[in-house]
């Protein structure tokens, strides 16, 4: 393994980082997922052949063990994820922070597939495409999940009430 | 018109009716110049679907500042920032298992511990090309990822030396300061405290003039794990980095930078001076 090479996969730690704390918005819980991220990372590197496409390759191991992780949990109710007090992350100022818990708490209340769109999206800076590849599902199925989360975020911080229930009703 | 078809984003035939993907795709900034006019077009005559672009744009403004914090946050020292395998060879070694089980990553030290006292710091003259293995290549690693870093090259600056060398020395378990190499041409720039092996590991930056960085690694996990206290500079080399290192007083010290070798020898020559003092 080349040092380039490996400091193209350190680099990408920090947007793993803030990936993983969008996605769980726990310090510790989003810190054991970028860990088993970067342990996986090394031990697959040597197999992986597409070069140049680290960061996107590293985003799908997350996405790939972020679901593990979320159907071994699934005893927990989903509805609660979001109640209890994030941990914020720091230096917000006073006058956002409020702003952002409310965001915050919406963001985990998104179902997590379209969390997950909307960070890579709408954060982490992916186009659809490579968003699609990480996700593994077709584009256009990006899009949707796309537009849904913007909707849904839409309307949780504008105060309306969206039913917890409705896209499972459908 | 309020619920278009989320279809392709990249339906870009000039004049095509404008759909909802599109209107994400802007706010996404991953439209052609072309289409985005057209879709700045669109909107201007749509006050409500340009209420729900602005709202789509916030949403995306108030996540980065929701998360981009964590950017700035020291990375915890429990991350892996090697191959696992490479971890276990120096465990092995550390253990005094068998030469024969030592990777080829850790062949410096078996070197090192052979030709030590022959060859000294004293003579200053460095070893020939070794292929980068232990300390010395994670100094490389970490001087490629942090040096070019435009925004946060390091965690504490060198306004705050006194706060740096305080935290350092803290975490490092004794005192860690950063070599003065302003009078061969070089100022720092700051520091960072990285995950070794079993332990913290400190970087300090430096840049010239013409701001061109070098960065110097220093770790208490080298001299373990080379059974010795002491070895000759060595001299090593992985694509653009250049890399001089050597072990004194249970400390492993690397100097890493894109510069020469003759150049990167005289920094190492002078931070060895600094410390020996």
């Amino acid at each position: 393994m080349r040092v380039q090479d490996e400091a193209e996969i350190v680099a990408c730690i920090p947007s793993l980082r803030r990936y993983a704390r969008g996605l769980t918005s726990q310090r510790d819980r989003a810190d054991d997922l970028v860990q088993d991220t970067l342990e996986r990372a090394w031990r697959k590197f040597s197999m992986w052949q597409q070069r140049g496409a680290v960061r996107a390759w590293m985003f799908g191991i997350m996405h790939n063990l972020f679901i593990d992780l979320v159907r071994s949990q699934r005893s927990t109710p989903e509805d609660s994820a979001g109640d209890d007090l994030p941990d914020a992350p720091a230096r917000a100022t006073q006058s956002d922070r409020l702003e952002l818990r409310d965001l915050d708490r919406a963001l985990q209340r998104l179902p997590i597939e379209q969390r997950e769109v909307l960070l890579l999206v709408g954060v982490e800076e992916l186009s659809y495409h490579d968003a699609a590849r990480v996700l593994g599902v077709p584009i256009g199925t990006v899009m949707s999940r796309l537009s849904r989360a913007r909707e849904r975020l839409r309307a949780e911080l504008e105060g309306r009430t969206v039913p917890a229930r409705m896209q499972r009703v459908k | 018109m309020t619920f278009m078809d989320p279809v392709k984003p990249t339906a870009t035939t000039a004049g095509a009716p404008i759909t909802e993907a599109d209107l994400h795709a802007y706010v996404d900034r991953q439209l052609t110049p072309a289409r985005r006019a057209e879709v700045e077009q669109f909107l201007s005559t749509r006050s409500d679907e340009r209420q729900r672009v602005n709202d789509w744009q916030r949403q995306n403004e108030m996540l980065r500042r929701l998360l981009d914090p964590v950017l700035e946050e020291p990375l915890p020292l429990r991350l892996p920032l090697r191959p696992a395998a490479t971890v276990a060879a120096w465990r092995g070694l550390a253990a005094g298992v068998a030469i024969a089980v030592i990777s080829a990553s850790s062949a410096w030290f078996v070197r090192g511990s052979i030709d030590g006292d022959t060859a000294r710091l004293a003579s200053m003259s460095p070893a020939s090309t070794t292929e980068l293995g232990g300390f010395a290549r994670r100094a490389a690693v970490a001087h490629v990822v942090f040096s070019p870093d435009v925004r946060r090259p390091v965690e504490v600056g060198a306004d705050q030396e006194q706060q740096l060398v305080a935290w350092l020395s803290k975490r490092l378990g004794t005192e860690v300061k950063p070599p003065n190499l302003t009078q061969i041409g070089y100022e720092l720039i700051g520091g960072r405290l990285l995950p070794g092996g079993s332990g913290p590991v400190a970087q300090f930056m430096y840049h010239d003039a013409t701001g061109q960085r070098l960065t110097l690694y220093v770790t208490r996990e080298a001299p373990k794990l080379a059974g010795q206290p002491e070895t000759a500079f060595r001299f090593g080399q992985d694509g653009p980095v250049n890399v001089f290192y050597w072990v004194d007083k249970n400390f492993g010290y690397a100097i890493s930078g894109g510069a020469d070798r003759q150049e990167l020898l005289r920094v190492s020559q002078e931070v060895y001076r600094q410390l020996v003092r």
